[in-house]
Formats: structure tokens, sequence, C-alpha cells
């Protein structure tokens, strides 16, 4: 399967990975919770290390869709609960100004 | 419950089906992103410009706090050195104060930096991507029908929109940034304005004229004594150059 970090780039990464890359997005999602920045940012680098270190870089060119999409490991506590509660978080695209 | 990963999955996908579901055929869909493409990629372009100008910003006024700090560090020197213990502590707590706001500028400064490298980095892939977004449209145009054509750019254009929504909130997190920092800048030129700060650079704070009136009444001191000596005054001599007055005296 494919994973973006977003603000990095795309890896192929086999797909038994799945499970870690759940695993470890529990645990930022636990980290969320209690409100923890430090945990949360731990949490997110330890993802996209995962999908680094078991991954395959996806050359600029490359114009595959991603299965997963993990957040920027420098990601704020209120960036995550915007993420997590709107979708005010991923900008909309600029859109024509008629 | 999806976590965070899940989260940011399925909200950049529906962002794009939606974009996808506006046309109706492949050369609606190319035309279509293909706008989108230059529109985000000027977006960029106009968010580093931004970021840009932010950094010459805090970079002045960096500057102009580290002299403050320098200067601040010289005066309690000078301080010492004329015994105004009093003086050089204030000097010193100007400075730790200056040197707080000094280190809130460089972490900004940084994370700005940070934000900035990856938004040079994200036009870059942006701009390869659309490259080969417009080489394979060419291709699936030659090579098959209009409905597997549609499934093929519907493809490729879902991987670019990835694209486009990452270049996208790295613009977003930048202007974030750099919003903050402007407000702290602004913070910062208002209480140097008002005096609550004041701006030590610009010469003549009250630790300079003080130690100012300590060197000139000292030296008035010294050249008084000196023209005492010079004119062998009598009478009331000061008691500093007492001895040498009564010597002149003696052959008169």
């Amino acid at each position: 399967m494919i994973v973006r970090v977003l603000g990095e780039g795309q890896w192929r990464v086999d797909d038994s990975l799945r499970a870690r890359l759940q695993e470890l997005d529990d645990q930022v999602s636990l980290a969320l919770d209690a409100g923890d920045e430090a945990a949360l940012r731990s949490g997110l680098a330890a993802l996209a290390d995962a999908v680094r270190s078991h991954g395959e870089a996806l050359p600029a060119e490359d114009l595959s869709a991603s299965d997963a999409i993990v957040p920027p490991a420098d990601l704020s506590l209120e960036e995550a609960r915007e993420l997590m509660s709107n979708e005010g978080f991923i900008p909309d695209l600029p859109t024509p100004a008629s | 419950m999806p976590g965070l990963m899940g989260r940011a999955t399925t909200i950049i996908k529906a962002k794009f089906s939606k974009l996808l579901d506006r046309a109706e055929n492949p050369n609606e869909t190319l035309d279509y992103s293909y706008e989108e493409q230059l529109r985000q990629l000027q977006n960029v372009k106009r968010g580093i410009a931004d970021v840009t100008t932010a950094k010459k910003r805090l970079e002045l006024q960096y500057t102009s706090m580290q002299q403050q700090v320098d200067k601040l560090d010289g005066q309690a020197k000078q301080a010492l050195q004329a015994n105004r213990e009093d003086l050089a502590r204030e000097a010193l707590a100007r400075k730790a104060a200056v040197q707080a706001q000094l280190d809130g500028i460089m972490q900004q400064g940084q994370q700005l930096e940070a934000q900035q490298q990856k938004l040079i980095e994200g036009e870059k892939t942006l701009q390869t991507k659309v490259e080969a977004f417009r080489t394979q449209k060419e291709v699936i145009k030659a090579q098959y029908s209009a409905a597997e054509a549609q499934v093929r750019i519907g493809e490729a254009a879902t991987g670019l929109g990835e694209q486009m929504a990452d270049v996208g909130l790295a613009v977003q997190r930048a202007k974030d940034k750099t919003e903050q920092m402007q407000a702290r800048a602004n913070a910062i030129d208002e209480l140097t304005t008002s005096g609550a700060l004041e701006d030590y650079t610009s010469g003549g704070d009250d630790i300079d004229r003080q130690l100012a009136q300590i060197s000139q009444s000292a030296q008035v001191d010294d050249e008084l004594a000196k023209m005492k000596a010079e004119l062998g005054q009598g009478g009331d001599p000061p008691k500093a150059i007492e001895g040498a007055g009564s010597e002149e005296e003696a052959p008169k």
C-alpha cells in the first residue's frame, strides 16, 4: 500500500505494516485525548518513521493516490483537535475569484 | 474510533472526490484539474513570498535587539567601573528582559524557517507532479477509450489532488506561523514606542545619562584640579591638591 506523510512525500510499504501503523495511530489518539502534546508529536514521529524505514520512497513524478495519510509530526494539540473535529484543518483548494 | 491518520486520509479523499465529481468527461476533468493546479501553484508562490518578508522583518528586529543586549552589557561594565552597582544592576535587569524577547524571536524564526523549507520542497514536488500529469494525460488520450480514460485520469487527478492538499496545508501552516510572528513583532514595536521597553539603541537613555554625568563630573574635577595647579591658585585650594598649592605658595 502507499502511505503519504504530509509535508514529506509518499512511500510504498508492505501491506503487513498496516497493523503496526494502526497501533501507532491508536497511541496518537490516546495522546490527543490526554492532551499530551509531547506524546502526540512523538507518536506522529513514530508513525512517519515506521513508514520511512519500512517503505520505498515514490519518485516526485509518481501520481499514485495514497491508501493512508499521516499528519505532520510537528502538529500542535490545537491543530490535531481541529483535524479531528472538522474539515477546516485541511484547507480548500483556491477557487476562481468569480 | 478512527485516529488522526484515518481522519486525515478521509478528509483529503473526500475533498478530491468532490472535485472530480464536478467534471463529467475526461477533457473537463483534465481542464478543471489543470486550472486548480495553476491556482495552487500561485498560492504556494505567494505563501513563500509572505514567509520571506516576515523572516526579513524578524531578522531586523533580532539584530536591533542584539545591539540592545550588547549595549546594556557595556553599560553595566561601565557602571561597575564607576562604582555604581545600582546602575549596573538596572542595566543587567534590562538586558535580561530584552534577552528573553530575543530568545522568543529566535524560536519563532526557526519555526518559520522550517515552514518555509516545507513550502519550497512542496512547490518543487507539486511542479514535478503537474508536469507528470501533463505527460500522462497525452498518453491517456491516445491509448484509452473515453470510459477508461475517465478512470485513469481520475486516479492521476486523485494523486495530484493529494499533493495539492499537502502543499495547501503547508501554505496554511506557514501563514499561521507568519501571523503569530507578526503579532509578536507588532507587540514589541508597540512596547518600544510606548516606552515600556525602551529602545536603548536610540541613545540617551537614563543609564547612559547617569554614566555620562559620572564621567563628566570626574572630568570636571580633574580639569579643575589641573587648572588650579597651573594657575598656582592660592586662597582656598581644594583638598586634593592642597600639598601642591602650598609648595607653590612658598617662593612668593
